[in-house]
């Protein structure tokens, strides 16, 4: 069963019957990191690579990774793009209205560190994580499809070590 | 038509609304027009049988040198196929243009950009607001002498 080999060690499988055995925290874990909604929100040309990830070549859906038009319903954004500082102060409003345990990944130079823009982009904010924490950073410019992938996973291992009983620091 | 044709031509309608004319320069010839008199000579381009600019390229701003700015026109004709450039050199004193976006409506958001980045004011411009900036932001970043500031809104704007 494919739910049980992605639960992996810690669940008990009982010969006869419909029973499986398995801690909270691996079941809610699977169940958020089978389910990362993210906001329906492109930047520049990361933006584009990011839609190319999302139809049907590399298929986002299949990692239950779907666009949601509110903030309300998210769990991760996607930084995909050069943020300028018009931008940021809507992003940083964006972020505060999505509902915790929440997620950011930062997609390619730009909203890694500013891009091509570090040094003349007066109005480029020198990375997202200037204003908004950020969980995974995928470099590139922009990444392609298999590394915007590579970052999704590397969030979905983040998320699999967390503990949503123990409070956290 | 050529623009020596076209500098002839405005020269006897407009006299000293005409500047100097270039045509010994590495890039398209150009000619000079004053500030004031923009709009009616772009009017006469667009209206004006053997001209008919009926198509408004481009328009920039540029900080022209150390005392001045400078709006550049690129003009083009659908109808006889010919082109022209004309700018309009202003003081940083006092830069202000009449606009030219009752002429073409192209020149509405382009005369907002130049207003936004370089600083000039276009006179007689409908909602002449900055386009990409955010609104209360201060100065205009493409000016030589322009310091990009140290935060904006509690950002640091520097790497």
């Amino acid at each position: 069963m494919g739910i049980l080999n992605k639960l992996d060690n810690r669940v008990e499988q009982f010969e006869s019957g419909n029973i499986i055995i398995t801690s909270a925290d691996k079941l809610l874990n699977w169940s958020r990191l089978s389910s990362m909604w993210q906001m329906f929100f492109g930047l520049a040309c990361c933006a584009i690579e990011m839609m190319a990830t999302s139809a049907s070549h590399y298929d986002l859906d299949r990692f239950g990774i779907i666009p949601r038009p509110s903030p309300r319903h998210v769990d991760i954004i996607l930084i995909s793009g050069t943020v300028t500082l018009k931008m940021a102060t809507r992003i940083k409003r964006l972020w505060d209205q999505m509902p915790e345990p929440k997620y950011c990944l930062s997609m390619g130079s730009c909203a890694n560190c500013g891009g091509p823009y570090w040094e003349h982009g007066y109005n480029v904010l020198k990375g997202v994580d200037r204003i908004i924490p950020v969980d995974v950073y995928v470099p590139g410019c922009p990444p392609r499809p298999e590394a915007l992938l590579e970052g999704l996973i590397k969030l979905q291992e983040r998320i699999r070590e967390q503990s949503l009983a123990k409070k956290q620091a | 038509m050529e623009t020596n044709e076209v500098y002839e031509k405005l020269k006897r309608v407009f006299e000293d609304g005409i500047g100097e004319i270039k045509t010994d320069v590495p890039v398209y010839p150009f000619f000079f027009v004053s500030a004031d008199k923009i709009n009616a000579v772009s009017l006469f381009l667009r209206d004006e049988e053997s001209l008919q600019f009926d198509n408004l390229s481009c328009l920039s701003g540029m900080d022209y040198d150390k005392d001045n700015l400078a709006v550049v026109y690129h003009l083009y004709s659908y109808v006889h196929h010919h082109k022209l450039v004309v700018k309009v050199v202003i003081p940083k004193s006092n830069p202000v243009v009449k606009t030219v976006s009752d002429v073409w409506a192209a020149a509405d958001w382009h005369e907002r950009e130049a207003y936004d980045l370089v600083g000039m004011t276009f006179e007689g411009h409908p909602d002449l607001r900055r386009i990409l900036l955010s609104e209360d932001w201060e100065g205009h970043p493409l000016r030589k002498d322009y310091k990009v500031p140290e935060f904006y809104k509690g950002m640091k704007v520097p790497y």
